[in-house]
């Protein structure tokens, strides 16, 4: 058979593009989560955090995360009305046994939980050099703890701090937004355990979600927006002051 | 036409680069996981590796699921929206098999002031109490029953 350099040039790409799905493989078959489907975040609701420490010790229960690391934690704000830009903040062992009842006179004094953005344009998973650690189809941003290199350049990386190196695994470890979990139809250990739903996991590909009621008639906020890391944890009621 | 003997060294070097594709394709075959790329630039297995963990925290739902009378009297009151394992710990072996792990009652001492012990950064409307004052050393569980907190009017001190 003889081809023209016409059919050639047009046989090229489509071979390309067999080839593609060739390297790929079929798909894994996941029978009941499709992960295309979901598009995970997090509400938090300032107002509604009392610091009381269980989200903390749910994660560290339910991910065995090693003593004296935290994935989440709660940092406690006394935000004085002359040093609104320098306010003092404390998280004695992350919260985890909540919070000594110390009074501050005057100003301005709040809880804030934190955990991983699982941000969209993550400044963690653009450095990793292996690809160890990557977004999935539903936006969480997870490590593959056996093909990290432990290089530590993500836990430089991350601009809310919230990597850090596994001391015994010899490799980067964060908050998985409970994958284990939310991929059976369980919400994460943070917001199964809040007793006041300060924090409220979100499905934003889910209509029925109540995020996009909460959306329409509240003003949010994410952590350090001059990053624009889209970061994923919205926080309602969240005060200027806060890094 | 062109001779042989004129195009042995490139054929020489054609060999070269053929041996190196091989090895490239060879190593490349060995090195890299089955299933990199398979949703971009991870080893596509991490996934479900990661959704397979094991859970402690079963859920409310399936707390709810054996013990219906709790859940109603805790509807009922302000604890409504605190979830069961809050304050009794994670129970999924329990949930699994009720043999395998009998839940302790929660230390009601330490429990209770967690959330509830006086703090200025504590939204302005939650409860909050200074547990020696309020109670005199008095357990929490003496006048409030934690599912259903609230005191009756005329139970009161």
């Amino acid at each position: 058979m003889m081809l023209s350099r016409r059919q050639l040039l047009v046989l090229l790409p489509a071979a390309a593009t067999a080839w593609e799905f060739v390297l790929a493989g079929t798909p894994e078959a996941a029978p009941n989560y499709n992960s295309t489907d979901h598009w995970w975040g997090m509400l938090l609701d300032i107002t509604k955090c009392i610091g009381c420490g269980n989200c903390v010790r749910a994660c560290a229960l339910e991910n065995d995360v090693p003593e004296g690391y935290l994935r989440t934690w709660i940092e406690r704000y006394h935000v004085d009305d002359f040093h609104i830009e320098n306010p003092e903040v404390d998280s004695p062992e992350g919260g985890k046994e909540g919070f000594p009842s110390g009074k501050f006179a005057g100003g301005k004094n709040f809880f804030v939980p934190k955990l991983c953005n699982h941000c969209v344009d993550s400044p963690c998973t653009q450095v990793c050099p292996v690809g160890a650690t990557f977004h999935t189809p539903d936006g969480v941003v997870l490590v593959d703890q056996d093909y990290c290199v432990g290089c530590r350049y993500c836990v430089q990386a991350c601009p809310y701090g919230c990597r850090y190196f596994h001391p015994t695994k010899h490799v980067a470890d964060k908050c998985t937004l409970c994958y284990h979990r939310i991929t059976r139809g369980l919400t994460t250990a943070c917001c199964e355990n809040c007793p006041t739903g300060a924090r409220q996991l979100a499905d934003f590909k889910n209509p029925s979600d109540p995020i996009h009621a909460f959306l329409k008639t509240h003003s949010v906020q994410v952590l350090k927006p001059h990053l624009a890391t889209g970061a994923k944890n919205f926080y309602f009621g969240l005060d200027g002051s806060v890094r | 036409m062109i001779k042989l003997q004129d195009t042995t060294h490139l054929l020489r070097m054609a060999a070269v680069f053929a041996i190196g594709l091989v090895l490239f394709l060879v190593f490349r075959s060995v090195f890299i996981p089955k299933s990199f790329g398979r949703y971009g630039h991870f080893r596509g297995a991490a996934l479900a590796e990661a959704a397979a963990k094991p859970i402690h925290y079963a859920g409310h739902q399936t707390c709810e699921e054996c013990h219906p009378d709790e859940a109603a009297s805790k509807a009922k009151g302000v604890h409504a929206h605190v979830n069961c394992e809050a304050c009794h710990g994670p129970l999924a072996s329990h949930a699994t098999d009720p043999s395998s792990l009998t839940p302790q009652l929660p230390d009601v001492a330490h429990l209770c002031v967690r959330c509830h012990a006086e703090n200025i950064a504590k939204p302005q409307g939650f409860p909050q109490v200074n547990a020696a004052e309020h109670s005199g050393g008095q357990l929490c569980d003496t006048c409030h029953q934690p599912h259903s907190p609230a005191v009756a009017e005329g139970a009161r001190k």
